[in-house]
């Protein structure tokens, strides 16, 4: 039987002091001022540490960055089909568990991070993060939302919300509202339908020690592992990009987005607020809803006062747990 | 072993070396329209624009005394001028300044 495989025990952090300060995302990339997504990215590789090794499948973390053969990353790092982000995860783990095991490489399996957009892992990549999930890799796949597919120019994807203007669901005097349909819920479709997934959170770059934890909490799982971060755009969502952070604190004072983690069966609930502000604080904020009129404006009130109240049901599996 | 013979090899790829501290190929300091301007007397390290900065550029110094600004990559995004909790940075418009906007003699 295969030797044990030394695994990364990372600890939590307390407080906004105790953040590591060594950098491996490093100052000198392409991202626009005041990008949500790369300051995602620098206290996920802060809280991951130098062990790690980062897939960026297509998406503005990708474009922006890596372009002209240079590179902000301190740390191990290659570009991935934006299909495909979970299978190079899956190649790389199973490869990386092989030379440790023959001794060709020696000390502590990596951190393997997928760093997928909304698009790279819930719409055009859901079948690869869906099939490293299914089969039980030793990865975190995280998902940073902003909403839109913005490195191609903010067209439309599945989690942007009720009435965004992006190019492709342009508001006009056929449908005023914009985009008619309402987001997709990543979390719940990992939770509902992989049953080696352990551990499954939110998170938000308003909160980045809640952030740091839940992201080191994730990579201490061995087993596949999920983390949905909220990333404000200013470019594409329309705001003055110094409120980058603003706007992400309104998305959960609001009740736009809800931060809990969701440890093997178990919710837990962070920064729930006692009573939520009324979302057109957060919608005035950003240009991209200021086409909506008072009746789009309830519909999309009504939806965020029943995704507060409901309680997500764990879905009872479905197929046994493998282990 | 099977033997590949030369010059039929796959190609790695595309790689490149891993940049230490900073990635000089690609300044942004030159994006900047207004400068965060730290009052240190002000400032009681509470940390939040070290952790709130997209771009990394602030960082303490080798003692852990002061917040320096790396001027070099500051985009100007100003989100440090918001979260900075005993309000010691003011936005300042970049072309008061001698030094100015930061000029490449290279574009990249």
């Amino acid at each position: 039987m295969a030797a044990a495989i030394k695994t990364q025990n990372l600890a939590p952090v307390k407080l906004i002091r105790n953040v590591p300060k060594e950098e491996y995302y490093l100052p000198g990339h392409r991202t626009c001022a005041g990008c949500g997504p790369a300051l995602q990215y620098k206290l996920v590789a802060k809280a991951a540490g130098p062990n790690t090794i980062f897939l960026g499948p297509t998406g503005c973390m990708y474009v922006a960055n890596a372009s002209y053969l240079c590179t902000p990353y301190a740390v191990p790092w290659m570009h991935t089909q934006i299909t495909n982000g979970g299978a190079v995860a899956s190649g790389i783990e199973a490869a990386y568990k092989v030379l440790l095991r023959k001794g060709k490489r020696e000390g502590e399996f990596p951190n393997i991070i997928v760093m997928a957009g909304d698009g790279g892992s819930v719409d055009i990549g859901l079948q690869a993060m869906s099939a490293m999930m299914y089969r039980g890799h030793d990865a975190l796949f995280i998902c940073y939302d902003n909403e839109a597919y913005a490195n191609t120019g903010i067209q439309t994807s599945p989690t942007t919300p009720y009435g965004g203007n992006t190019t492709f669901t342009p508001p006009g005097s056929a449908i005023p509202e914009g985009k008619t349909l309402f987001p997709k819920d990543p979390p719940q479709l990992v939770i509902g339908a992989h049953p080696a997934v352990k551990y499954v959170a939110t998170a938000s770059i308003a909160y980045p020690v809640d952030l740091i934890n839940k992201v080191r909490k994730a990579l201490n799982v061995v087993g596949p592992t999920f983390l949905h971060i909220h990333c404000p755009c200013p470019k594409g969502w329309g705001f003055d990009e110094a409120k980058t952070v603003e706007v992400a604190r309104l998305a959960i004072e609001t009740g736009m987005w809800n931060m809990y983690e969701w440890d093997n069966g178990e919710y837990r609930y962070q920064f729930k607020p006692k009573k939520y502000k009324p979302v057109r604080e957060y919608l005035k904020l950003q240009n991209r809803f200021a086409h909506l009129s008072d009746a789009h404006i309830a519909k999309l009130q009504a939806f965020v006062d029943a995704k507060v109240k409901a309680k997500p049901v764990p879905v009872e599996a479905a197929v046994p747990k493998a282990n | 072993m099977f033997k590949i013979p030369k010059g039929k090899e796959v190609p790695l790829g595309c790689v490149t070396p891993a940049p230490v501290g900073e990635q000089p190929m690609m300044i942004t300091g030159n994006w900047r329209e207004f400068r965060p301007l730290l009052e240190p007397e002000k400032c009681d390290l509470c940390m939040n624009c070290i952790v709130f900065c997209p771009d990394a550029c602030f960082q303490l110094d080798d003692a852990e005394e002061k917040v320096v600004l790396n001027e070099k990559y500051c985009k100007g995004c100003n989100i440090c001028i918001n979260e900075c909790a005993p309000g010691a940075l003011t936005a300042a418009y970049e072309l008061d300044f001698d030094d100015g906007v930061v000029r490449l003699d290279k574009p990249f």
